[in-house]
């Protein structure tokens, strides 16, 4: 799987979720939640993988959630968005301003036509709870025909999991370009609320590994809500 | 990379390393080495004695465990358990996106292994299978919904293999348990060295089973089979239930079926290497098509000499893959037979995407059938009706 330059992706986050992540660090509420969570993914590797009574992802969030009473459950999206349109959609939408969710990690790949199968099952099973895959509109594709490709890869993908048994919900197309900064925006709205509607993911593991930035962006992106 | 492994002692005494007699009939049977000069077997264990530690990581993944080396070594040097321990010691999570089709096997295997898991598997069943949700008889699918929705550009239908196993079982007057929860086998994690994943696959299909009341499980793939007799009980302990793979069944059963006795297209049969070298299963397969009338033109290398079909658990897939499956289905065809016959899902899927290749065209093309729909097709429902002493809604053809 490619992904962009850590960079590009940072500063895109970074773009998305400025507005928020400030105002998390203005409450100081960002450093001890972070430190908790650390804690709580410490227990929770010490316990028996199999073990029924380890605490599973789900009813950990819920508990955080319950503290925080506004947002339950803060849904992790992964957004593969091509290099030509989707991509610079969402910089569009930043260079715009424009205020939305920032609980999405966006891979650049050069078509959409490139997102496998393999790419999208393997978000999940490390823990997405939905995968929103973005392309060129037809007729605009850079490589004139790679999106025809990404809807026959969609729809393998879409077949693999509902064989899986995962709500359809979860797994969404859509073609974005890059002067469209508001549907950018505004389908990430729409995709957070219908993934935070369906809950978390049935099939992400019950450990996240994750890195010590992402527990506190997800914090952030829950208190900006 | 995967962290510092080095050459286990133990692991090397249990394959037998130490008995090597450096004859390279390992290198010289080697289906890869044959295609892949850069790939020699001998070298790789040799190698890997004198560095320490075991090969990377892609040089582990060439291997096909086809077991052809095993076979011929007059040492009986086990490279294969050799490999297979090699490869969970470099275990390498990050190595799944070199696998063959990016990984989307070793993604899906993880996948089932999640505890609330709920299947969708079960479509393929039409109103004119009968099964069961409880039984003494089971039924497992294996992996074949997934492939038949992955490879839909190859036209494969692994899925005809298992309804006519239902026909057949039906046919015997048992309705197999088909269960919806039941998971993915685990073979291609267990061979490519993912050891946890594997084994809570193994825990909870052993426990599915089990409280379904199943005795006896049928299977008709020979990973699955192989995997149930050989390696859960290493996980799990004895199992609570017998396995058979269905050629056996069929070979045991097959005078309790009436066929139509018609001689159709001559066939020929390929042996899997699960079933044949794994597991030592060569006749069974044979009497359940001839119990069928149905003639196997054999080819040069049958049972336990045949060629693997290069498909080593979505581990690994380049040229030197196709050139073996062309070979094989040459073989095939200079047997006269315009169909071949095999018994496992991957057998059929290999074979159809080598024959997909624009460069040979109709020269390689070849009807593939799985060992149950051969047998199935033959079948008669006039005797098996009294037998079985079920109403069926057909009356009885004369």
């Amino acid at each position: 799987m490619t992904s962009s330059p850590d960079e590009s992706t940072a500063e895109k986050k970074e773009k998305a979720s400025s507005a928020p992540k400030g105002g998390a660090k203005a409450k100081g509420k960002a450093a001890p939640k972070a430190a908790k969570t650390a804690g709580r993914k410490k227990a929770a590797a010490k316990k028996a993988p199999s073990a029924k009574a380890s605490a599973p992802r789900r009813a950990a969030r819920k508990k955080e959630g319950a503290k925080k009473a506004a947002a339950a459950f803060t849904p992790r999206i992964v957004v593969f968005a091509c290099n030509w349109c989707s991509y610079a959609g969402a910089d569009t939408a930043g260079i715009s301003r424009l205020q939305y969710s920032p609980n999405f990690r966006i891979i650049r790949v050069m078509c959409s036509g490139r997102v496998h199968p393999a790419f999208v099952l393997r978000a999940f099973e490390l823990g997405a709870d939905g995968v929103l895959v973005s392309g060129c509109h037809f007729g605009d594709c850079h490589y004139i025909f790679g999106n025809e490709r990404a809807v026959e890869q969609f729809e393998k993908t879409k077949r693999l999991l509902q064989i899986l048994g995962l709500e359809e919900g979860r797994l969404r197309l859509e073609w974005i370009s890059a002067a469209e900064g508001t549907k950018f925006a505004a389908v990430i709205n729409e995709f957070v609320a219908q993934v935070g509607a369906l809950g978390p993911s049935k099939l992400a593991p019950r450990e996240l590994e994750l890195p010590q930035e992402a527990e506190e962006f997800a914090d952030a992106a829950s208190l900006a809500k | 990379m995967a962290p510092e492994a080095t050459v286990n002692e133990k692991t090397l005494q249990a394959a037998n390393v130490r008995l090597c007699l450096e004859c390279g009939k390992c290198t010289a049977t080697c289906l890869v080495a044959r295609y892949n000069r850069s790939y020699s077997p001998r070298r790789l264990i040799s190698q890997a004695l004198s560095a320490g530690r075991p090969p990377d990581r892609q040089a582990l993944a060439i291997c096909l465990t086809c077991m052809s080396c095993d076979e011929r070594c007059p040492s009986g040097v086990h490279f294969v358990d050799l490999i297979r321990e090699w490869r969970r010691a470099t275990y390498d999570r990050e190595f799944a996106g070199n696998c063959s089709h990016g990984g989307a096997f070793q993604s899906l295997m993880k996948l089932m292994t999640a505890e609330d898991l709920e299947q969708d598997r079960l479509a393929w069943v039409t109103e004119d299978l009968k099964i069961a949700e409880r039984g003494e008889v089971g039924f497992f699918i294996g992996c074949t919904p997934y492939f038949d929705a992955f490879f839909t550009e190859l036209e494969v239908d692994t899925l005809a293999g298992v309804k006519s196993t239902v026909k057949i079982l039906n046919a015997l007057g048992i309705e197999p348990v088909v269960s919806p929860r039941e998971r993915c086998c685990g073979h291609d994690l267990l061979w490519g060295g993912e050891q946890d994943s594997f084994e809570t696959l193994a825990r909870r299909n052993v426990a599915l089973f089990e409280e379904l009341g199943v005795k006896t499980l049928i299977f008709n793939c020979p990973e699955g089979y192989y995997t149930f007799k050989e390696d859960y009980p290493a996980v799990v302990g004895a199992l609570p239930f017998e396995v058979k793979h269905i050629s056996e069944f069929l070979a045991e059963r097959a005078s309790d079926l009436a066929f139509d006795g018609t001689q159709g297209e001559a066939v020929t049969f390929h042996d899997p290497c699960r079933l044949a070298r794994f597991s030592g299963i060569v006749e069974a397969p044979r009497q359940a098509l001839a119990a069928a009338g149905v003639e196997v033109a054999e080819m040069v290398r049958a049972g336990r000499r045949a060629l693997c079909c290069a498909g080593n658990g979505w581990l690994n897939c380049d040229r030197f893959s196709k050139e073996i499956q062309v070979e094989r289905l040459r073989e095939a065809l200079a047997t006269g037979a315009t169909t071949l016959v095999t018994s496992c899902p991957k057998c059929e899927i290999h074979f159809r995407c080598a024959m997909h290749d624009p460069n040979l065209g109709d020269e390689i093309k070849m009807e593939i059938r799985d060992l149950a729909t051969a047998v199935a097709a033959r079948l008669t429902e006039k005797e098996t009706d009294n037998k079985t002493e079920k109403p069926t809604p057909k009356p009885n053809e004369e």
